[in-house]
């Protein structure tokens, strides 16, 4: 068996998530790492486009930023930043969007705005919505990747900075997060309340481990599953690409 | 016709106590030296705007530039935090820093609608979020043809743009290429600009994707090779990714920055 940290687990379990041929928002960080692993798997016709303006980006290393050299230079296309949202994320496009999250909460609304306090005079200053809101809106699904604790897992986040599973008369185009993949499970929305149900577990982690990694009272699916671990081929090409952020291409 | 001048001339006289300011580059061709001679000429109570404020508008926030904020992202990019922003907007060091928050979405409109002599612009975009109850600059607005109620944001007409490119000719004709970004928006939004160049060049080549701003619509050229440090200027330099992480211990500590400051 092969041994391997929560973080590869979460980064291969969102990799396998997108189909050859879709078409992906990527957001930076852990989406970014894991929309990669998947275009050098299974998926090498994903199409990835970062909101610098490069569509069909197919960076040999992976970038540190989404302003990235390399994202231009292999790009199919590069465009103008209101083109992209305007022209290619705003019509929904997109089948995918992959986000990450600094707080996320019961529906999935996601916050990177601020947190504690209020507004005016938080705890924390994040560094606030960047693509996200329109992301979230107009993607035709959202996949969030991030880390499980009480503290990002919260009842109700303290700023929506973009909408979560429950969306009924917001008239947006997008079905919103259909998934969130974390390092330990997966949550999905349930079809009639909205509410992130766990129906995943990544190996060798407990429901009682995910329940207290929450911070509201986590709901179970009867059918829980668990996540078949990362092969050797996904963590060989992860662990490369990983050595190579922002780096040299190898 | 752009005047080719020196940095330190052009910001002399473009960049005013007071102005509406944008330095523009999307991740890439950051205007980082021009933000440094802002600095240095102690410009103050400046409105910044830009999407992305990073490194450059972390140093001109601590520096005591900036009296408010207009902005979609402010990071480190690939880093984490910036802490002179936050420290700003926290504990108002050096000075209180009001803030006006968008979206990239609803920020590359604004300038979009700035550009093309609009008041406003149209987007699908905000509905539902927090960001709509905290800036006033976000308003429901209902399609005339459809009835369909969508988003409107003012225009951006910032009284300077200042932008890093690639190349310039002698007769001041700007032309940029990589991630183009906002940059062209920008300049064509803004009462006045300042483009800053990795070079001036006998005649520009045209290049597939290139950006070309005549210089009938640039108020300043300067020449400034290396302008985009730590930012890259494609076919020129690459991004110092180095700088970005050791910018984190400096940027988090106010005697630090400070000392940065003086060595500026």
């Amino acid at each position: 068996m092969n041994a391997y940290s929560a973080d590869e687990m979460m980064s291969v379990a969102a990799s396998r998530t997108l189909r050859d041929g879709a078409v992906c928002f990527v957001g930076i960080g852990l989406p970014s790492t894991a929309a990669n692993l998947a275009r050098r798997t299974h998926a090498p016709n994903l199409v990835l486009i970062y909101e610098s303006g490069t569509i069909g980006a197919k960076p040999g290393h992976l970038p540190l930023s989404i302003g990235d050299g390399v994202l231009a230079e292999t790009a199919d296309s590069v465009v103008s930043v209101p083109e992209i949202f305007n022209y290619w994320l705003q019509p929904g496009r997109i089948d995918v969007g992959f986000l990450g999250a600094a707080q996320l909460d019961r529906f999935a609304n996601i916050n990177t705005t601020v947190i504690g306090g209020d507004y005016r005079d938080p705890k924390v200053r994040l560094p606030g919505a960047g693509g996200a809101p329109e992301i979230a809106a107009s993607c035709k699904e959202v996949t969030v990747v991030v880390r499980q604790s009480p503290r990002a897992f919260v009842e109700r986040v303290d700023f929506v900075t973009s909408v979560g599973a429950k969306r009924d008369g917001l008239g947006f185009r997008g079905a919103g997060p259909r998934r969130v993949i974390t390092d330990l499970g997966v949550l999905s929305p349930d079809p009639d309340t909205a509410e992130l149900t766990l129906t995943a577990l990544h190996p060798g982690v407990t429901v009682e481990q995910a329940r207290d990694a929450t911070g509201w009272d986590l709901a179970v699916a009867a059918d829980l599953e668990t996540t078949p671990p990362p092969t050797a081929e996904e963590l060989k090409i992860l662990r490369h690409l990983e050595a190579t952020k922002g780096g040299v291409s190898a | 016709m752009a005047e080719l001048v020196s940095l330190h001339d052009a910001v002399a006289e473009l960049v005013r106590d007071g102005d509406t300011v944008a330095l523009e580059g999307f991740t890439h061709l950051i205007p980082f030296a021009a933000g440094h001679e802002i600095i240095r000429q102690k410009r103050r109570d400046l409105t910044l705007v830009r999407m992305t404020p990073d490194l450059v508008y972390d140093q001109l926030i601590g520096a005591g530039c900036a009296r408010k904020l207009i902005f979609s992202w402010g990071g480190n990019p690939g880093v984490g935090s910036l802490h002179r922003f936050r420290d700003a907007v926290k504990d108002s060091w050096p000075v209180p820093l009001e803030l006006e928050e968008h979206s990239h979405a609803g920020m590359a409109n604004r300038y979009v609608a700035g550009a093309s002599g609009l008041p406003f612009a149209v987007l699908r975009g905000y509905v539902g979020t927090d960001l709509v109850h905290q800036t006033e600059t976000i308003k429901p607005i209902t399609c005339p043809f459809t009835g369909e109620v969508l988003t409107a944001v003012p225009a951006l007409n910032p009284d300077v743009a200042i932008v890093h490119a690639q190349q310039a000719d002698r007769a001041g004709n700007v032309q940029l290429w990589g991630i183009v970004g906002v940059q062209k928006e920008a300049v064509l939004s803004a009462r006045r600009s300042l483009v800053t160049v990795e070079e001036v060049v006998d005649r520009l080549e045209p290049r597939p994707g290139a950006v070309v701003l005549p210089s009938w619509v640039i108020t300043r050229v300067a020449h400034v090779p290396g302008g985009a440090h730590p930012s890259y200027a494609h076919g020129y330099s690459v991004r110092d990714n180095e700088f970005y992480q050791k910018w984190d211990p400096i940027g988090r500590d106010r005697e630090a920055f400070t000392r940065w400051l003086e060595d500026l």
